[in-house]
């Protein structure tokens, strides 16, 4: 039963308010892609025991989509930020290197 | 089983409500709103209603605004003039809704049994509103001045809701102000 | 014999008797009393049945380690099976019966079970019941299921009624014994909100027991004015019967409150399961007593010694005249001189440890207690009640030095602190090895958000079991507990306390320590699931090195008390079995909840009406009246079909069908989606949504669409209708609605938030209502104000106006194959429309239909139903609808997932229609077979069926399916078998077998 801080709203979330979707700040591939970038898009996901992006919906309070920097294993929360970000911004990768030194994720460290 | 102690509250449909969702820059709302309503733009999760009008913070992009039902068309119309060839959105809900109300005392430790949300005072007082869950359905509700809280709910599940909420007030106080 | 002394007994209330039954016998306690206590007092010692061997039992611990004395409480309505006696508050009229026995807790059949005892081993049920396969179905699980269960399941349905309740504080502190007090003083001290919760009536926990001196004062002094203060401070919730269940992520806990279980008559809920934010917790819950593991030890008058300190203070009741006392620790001497006190015998206490000389011991020397050093008891006499002791040297192999008799044991194995909310979210435990036991290891907290530990363990629960060292660990903790949320004000000095000095314990897992396996054999260490010592020994030697397996194969600790008293020294003999030291055996998992907590307090409210809500049209009522059947659709209810009076809904069915065809049919299509898509980027995002185009959709017009999921899959159709030039209206499925407007939000906010679209769900604002059939026009024209004739109003436009006199927008949209108008009003007017169509219709013969006369006129058509032509994993290209997928658009969701091979391949199977070549109706998820054989040697499937009814119109069975290229092989004929194996001939034809042409749509 997480909560999380929803940055739109600036409530407190209760994990039944929340709706989960899964890894954050994937790359869209569409038509004229190849089958390697749209696999990747489609199904490869990260499934780190540690630092993870996420996406989660405040669906039964503002509506509204934000992104959870966490710790899969601890559950700590670094932060979280709206999901208009294509990347994390600067002040989440720094609470994450705070908490996390040498941490990577993707092509991001 | 002995008949269930009432909570120190009274759970009633709420008087007819205009409602209209608006949504858009709300800042650039603010004039517009404050002219069908009479009140000012509200701070974020705040409401400022009166007397059946008002406006209520539903997300960042979205208000509640609240007229009576004879002058929603009205409204709509002059939301549609005032912001015209400006992005937004604005939708008669008044259907589409249901509203109770709950006044008393314990109105907060009714809604304590059926939402996640933190009602402490000093997390959720008067002008303050909020949307989560009441139960297993999606609710906004807000607090007036004088203590009652006004409860919204999609008008599929308005029986539920009233049972719901008769429910947990039949039940009888928890005790725990 | 046990009995209620001439006095003693702090929590009863002699004047006040309390009768109730047992086994039907009317037996006499006091207010105050448990039931353990009460039944202990009528000399009622054996109590019930172990679950394996049907061993006779009696109670052995005092409060919610209990793993003995459960039992059948209350009747009909009230029933609940497994009440544990410890944790029954006694009141009048309670009725209790025992369990796991037939035909008496006397004489009982079952018990020969423990006359095989040695043919039972642990592992038994594995080994005996596999072979041969075939009396699995009919011999062996029928008799495992007699022999399964504990107690009986309810029959009657609950007559009590239960609630959840969200309470946020800044501490919650679990446990009201003195470290629970002191905790939540000097953590209320400093300002924050405090919720002190208990399990039991009491406060004080064992202190209140043993009495040990306070600030100079008697421990229930201090008790009393420590709760006068924390319930003068307003920041203070104190609240017991009331258990900390469960400790979860992020400062979450549930809590279970019992209500009325000690007061049946109160009115209210019977328990409140509270679920609790808390920004720190505090578990101050104490410590258990271990059993000691001797031969006959389970034999009923073997308590704790702790218990039966209990019994004779708080209840004054006596197990029994003579208590032997056998102990590793001097907290057991405290037993002994309690008794002594009470003018009870103690012939001797058999204390394991080769020397022990504290204050205690000498205490219970001075009083002429005998007191043997360095033995133990190589045996328990008696079946059904403790007759005597057989003593032993404890560093021998069990040869019987001396017997005594006596009629009740008190036994001690030192203590395990209770660590199940620490472990529940994470703690860790450190293996202390001073007291042999595990206690929490405040360096591996659970984590809470922000990464530090939001649990602190004080007293005895942290390992710490004499009085003053409990009070300075839970002032010390609750100060660490609120400083660390950055207060400034300090919680006071903690109190002093003076308390006996202690000899050491020494650890005993054996007792004698050199025992034959025919004394392991009689040492129970889960009494309630009947594992012993032996069974442990022989999981580890065949293999079972894990605790975790040791556990499952052995069941130790698996019963309901899941091994409070049982599983320290199951794994001290695992460990020992396998030569491993004991904290690199480790523990099981401690799981939620600490004790079972009721079913209905996990359901709370949600029963009957609120068991689910359940969504209601605006017509809902009238349905109802009118005797519709439902169907659920997602959490609506809708009309399935109308039977009149004498039909079957069958007949209903048709009848519909065939009016709804030839004159006029009536449907709620409220609960259809609609989703208002507005905006200048509005037409651009509808066109990336839906496979077609709709941004050219012409204002005033309708087109159907189809929506994938960007893995190519088709996921919701319907229409869409472009109200103004930024503004289109998206009709979804009933069961799309949420879950459409979910995904738009997804794209809009996650995807392309740079577009400038605002999407609202309007789906409840109207009441929608499809007139279809021939005479639908005139109906309308009938009810007059709008210009609904086909010149006006074409197949698929719409238009506004006042119908009835009531605002509407009319949409000429048909998933019928007739002439249909969906008219749209404000849902508080759709009862008024509706009740006018039917007064007006009646003479043009309008009729309502429900969905099953939906689904089967639509397959009469051929038109795709969104999860049944669909599942997940059908693309709109296997449905035929390559009409409605844009080969223009650039790109859309699902574009380029159906380039893929495995998309574009020919072989998919592919939506047809099915002419069965006698009539018959194809079963529902009926399979089409082919010739030959798969790899399994099972025949070969060339397709499936997605929807199949009875056609009125036709007058035989119709059905559509996926086909192996079913387009090419129109006119053959394939197999489809039955689940009785015979075969239906169908032929494969085009799906629309009604009018093809669609004149009558179009009329």
């Amino acid at each position: 039963m997480l909560t999380l801080h929803c940055p739109h709203c600036g409530t407190l979330a209760a994990e039944t308010e929340l709706t989960a979707g899964g890894e954050a700040h994937l790359k869209r591939f569409g038509p004229g892609s190849d089958d390697d970038s749209f696999e990747g898009y489609l199904f490869m996901r990260e499934n780190p025991k540690g630092v993870h992006f996420e996406r989660w919906r405040h669906s039964y309070g503002c509506g509204k989509w934000f992104i959870a920097a966490r710790c899969t294993a601890t559950l700590e929360v670094f932060g979280t930020y709206p999901a208009q970000s294509s990347a994390p911004p600067q002040h989440i990768r720094d609470a994450i290197t705070a908490r996390r030194p040498g941490w990577g994720w993707r092509d991001l460290a | 089983m002995a008949e269930a102690r009432a909570m120190d509250v009274v759970v009633a449909p709420a008087a007819p409500l205009g409602m209209i969702t608006l949504r858009g820059d709300l800042a650039a709302l603010a004039p517009v709103c404050a002219a069908v309503t009479g009140a000012a733009m509200p701070g974020v999760r705040k409401a400022e209603v009166s007397g059946g009008r008002g406006i209520v913070w539903m997300s960042s992009d979205e208000v509640l605004l609240l007229v009576a039902p004879a002058d929603v068309a009205g409204a709509l119309a002059q939301i549609g003039t005032a912001l015209a060839g400006q992005h937004h959105l604005a939708v008669d809900v008044s259907d589409a809704r249901a509203a109770f109300t709950l006044t008393g005392p314990a109105a907060r430790e009714a809604l304590g049994k059926l939402t996640p949300t933190d009602l402490r005072p000093t997390a959720f007082g008067p002008g303050d509103a909020r949307r989560s869950h009441l139960g297993q359905v999606a609710a906004a509700f807000w607090m007036a001045q004088g203590g009652a809280v006004t409860v919204v709910c999609f008008r599929s599940v308005a029986d539920y809701m009233l049972e719901l909420l008769r429910v947990s007030v039949a039940a009888g106080p928890v005790g725990y102000a | 014999m046990s009995t209620r002394l001439a006095t003693g007994g702090r929590l009863i209330d002699r004047a006040r008797a309390v009768d109730f039954t047992f086994n039907g016998k009317t037996l006499r306690g006091f207010a105050g009393d448990t039931l353990a206590s009460a039944l202990l007092a009528n000399d009622q010692m054996m109590i019930g049945r172990s679950f394996k061997y049907h061993r006779p039992r009696g109670v052995v611990a005092s409060g919610a380690e209990e793993p003995n004395g459960l039992v059948n409480l209350g009747l009909g309505p009230a029933f609940e099976p497994n009440a544990r006696v410890t944790t029954t508050a006694l009141f009048g009229g309670l009725t209790a019966e025992s369990q796991n026995h037939w035909p008496s807790l006397e004489f009982d059949i079952g018990a020969i079970n423990s006359a095989f005892a040695r043919f039972l081993p642990a592992g038994f049920y594995y080994k005996m019941f596999i072979h041969p396969r075939s009396f699995w179905k009919h011999i062996y699980e029928p008799f495992i299921r007699q022999s399964a269960g504990l107690g009986r399941a309810p029959k009657n349905r609950d007559a009590d009624s239960y609630e959840h309740f969200h309470a946020h504080v800044d501490v919650l502190v679990v446990g009201g014994g003195i470290a629970g007090l002191q905790a939540a003083l000097s953590a209320a001290r400093t300002g924050a909100e405090v919720l002190l919760i208990e399990q039991t009536a009491h406060w004080g926990g064992r202190a209140a027991v043993d009495d040990p001196v306070i600030d100079g004062t008697p421990a229930a002094y201090w008790i009393k004015t420590t709760l006068q203060t924390l319930e003068s401070m307003p920041n203070v919730r104190l609240r017991n019967h009331m258990m900390g269940a469960g400790l979860y992520d992020h400062g979450y806990a549930l809590a279970h409150e019992r209500l009325t279980d000690h007061a049946p008559a109160t009115p209210g809920p019977r328990h409140r399961l509270w679920r609790i934010r808390a920004g720190r917790i505090i578990t101050a819950t104490g410590a258990i007593e271990r059993p000691l593991s001797f031969a006959g030890n389970d034999v009923p008058g073997v308590l704790l010694a702790s218990a039966l300190r209990d019994y004779i203070v708080n209840y004054g009741v006596s197990a029994g005249d003579r208590t032997v006392v056998v102990t590793n620790n001097d907290d057991a001497y405290r037993t002994a001189i309690a008794l002594v006190q009470a003018g009870l015998i103690v012939p001797a206490i058999l204390d394991a440890r080769p020397q022990a000389d504290g204050p205690l011991v000498r205490q219970a020397r001075d009083l002429g207690i005998r007191v043997e050093q360095g033995r133990g008891i190589a045996k328990v006499q008696g079946r059904r009640r403790v007759t005597g002791v057989a003593i032993c040297a404890q560093a021998g192999e069990g040869a019987v030095l001396e017997e005594i008799s006596c009629d009740a044991v008190a036994m001690s194995g030192g203590w395990s602190p209770v660590v199940h909310l620490w472990s529940h979210c994470g703690g860790k435990l450190i293996w202390d090895e001073e007291q042999a036991m595990f206690r929490p290891d405040a360096t591996r907290p659970p984590l809470g958000a922000d990464g530090q530990g939001f649990v602190q363990v004080v007293g005895a629960a942290n390992g710490h079991l004499r009085t003053g060292a409990v009070l300075a660990d839970a002032a010390d903790a609750a100060d660490a507990a609120v400083l660390a949320d950055a207060a400034d004000a300090a919680g006071g000095e903690a109190p002093v306390a003076q308390d006996a000095e202690e000899t050491p314990m020494a650890p005993v897992w054996l007792m004698p320590q050199g025992a034959s396996l025919k004394l392991r054999q009689k040492m129970w260490l889960d009494f309630q699931n009947d594992v012993k010592v032996s069974d442990v020994q022989l999981a580890a030697r065949e293999g079972y090195e894990s605790v975790e397996h040791a556990k499952r194969y052995t069941t130790l600790g698996m019963a309901t008390d899941q091994g409070k008293l049982s599983n320290i020294n199951g794994l001290a003999v695992l460990s020992s079995a396998l030569n491993t030291p004991i904290p690199q055996v480790g523990t099981t998992t401690f799981r939620p909840p600490y004790t079972p907590i009721s079913m209905g307090a996990i359901g709370g409210a949600a029963r009957d009406a609120l068991f689910q809500p359940l969504r209601r049209t605006p017509l809902q009522d009238w349905h109802e009246a009118h005797g519709a059947t439902f169907e659920p659709v997602g959490q609506w209810r809708r009309p399935y079909a109308y039977p009149r009076a004498g039909e079957s809904t069958h007949d209903a069915v048709i009848r519909e069908v065939k009016n709804t065809r030839q004159a006029i049919g009536l449907l709620d299509a409220s609960t259809l989606g609609k989703l208002i898509v507005k905006g200048p980027d509005a037409g651009r995002f509808l066109d990336m949504l839906y496979t077609n185009v709709m941004s050219s959709l012409p204002v005033g017009r309708c087109r159907y669409g189809l929506m994938c999921s960007d893995n190519g899959f088709l996921i919701d159709d319907g229409v869409v209708a472009r109200l103004s030039d930024d503004t289109w209206l998206c009709h979804t499925t009933t069961g799309g609605a949420d879950r459409i407007h979910a995904h738009m939000e997804d794209w809009l906010q996650c995807e392309w938030w740079e577009w400038q679209v605002y999407v609202a769900n309007v789906t409840e604002q109207f009441a929608q209502i499809a007139v279809v059939g021939p005479k639908a026009r005139a109906l309308l024209e009938k009810l007059g104000g709008v210009d609904v004739s086909k010149a006006a109003l074409p197949f698929m436009h719409w238009a506004e106006g006042t119908l009835a006199g009531i605002p509407a927008r009319i949409f000429r949209i048909s998933f019928s194959g007739e002439l249909s108008y969906e008219v749209a009003v404000a849902a508080g007017q759709g009862r008024a429309l509706w009740d006018r169509l039917v007064a007006e219709g009646a003479a043009l013969g309008a009729m309502p239909y429900g969905t099953e006369a939906l689904h089967v006129m639509r397959a009469e058509k051929g038109y795709i139903m969104i999860g049944d032509e669909t599942d997940g994993t059908v693309i709109p290209q296997d449905l035929g609808l390559d009409w409605a997928i844009s080969k223009k658009k650039a790109d859309y969701l699902g574009k380029r997932a159906q380039e893929r091979s495995h998309m574009a391949d020919p072989e998919r199977w592919t939506l047809v229609g099915l002419e069965t070549v006698d009539g018959a109706v194809i079963p529902d998820g009926a399979y089409a077979v082919g010739d030959g054989v798969n790899a399994n040697g099972q025949r070969v499937t060339i397709g499936r069926v997605t929807s199949t009814y009875y056609s009125p119109t036709l007058g035989r069975g119709i059905a559509m399916g996926l086909v192996l290229r079913g387009p090419q092989r129109m006119g053959e004929v394939i197999d489809i078998p039955r689940l009785d194996g015979s075969i239906i001939k169908a032929r494969i034809v085009d799906p629309v077998v009604y009018d093809k042409a669609g004149e009558r749509l179009d009329g």
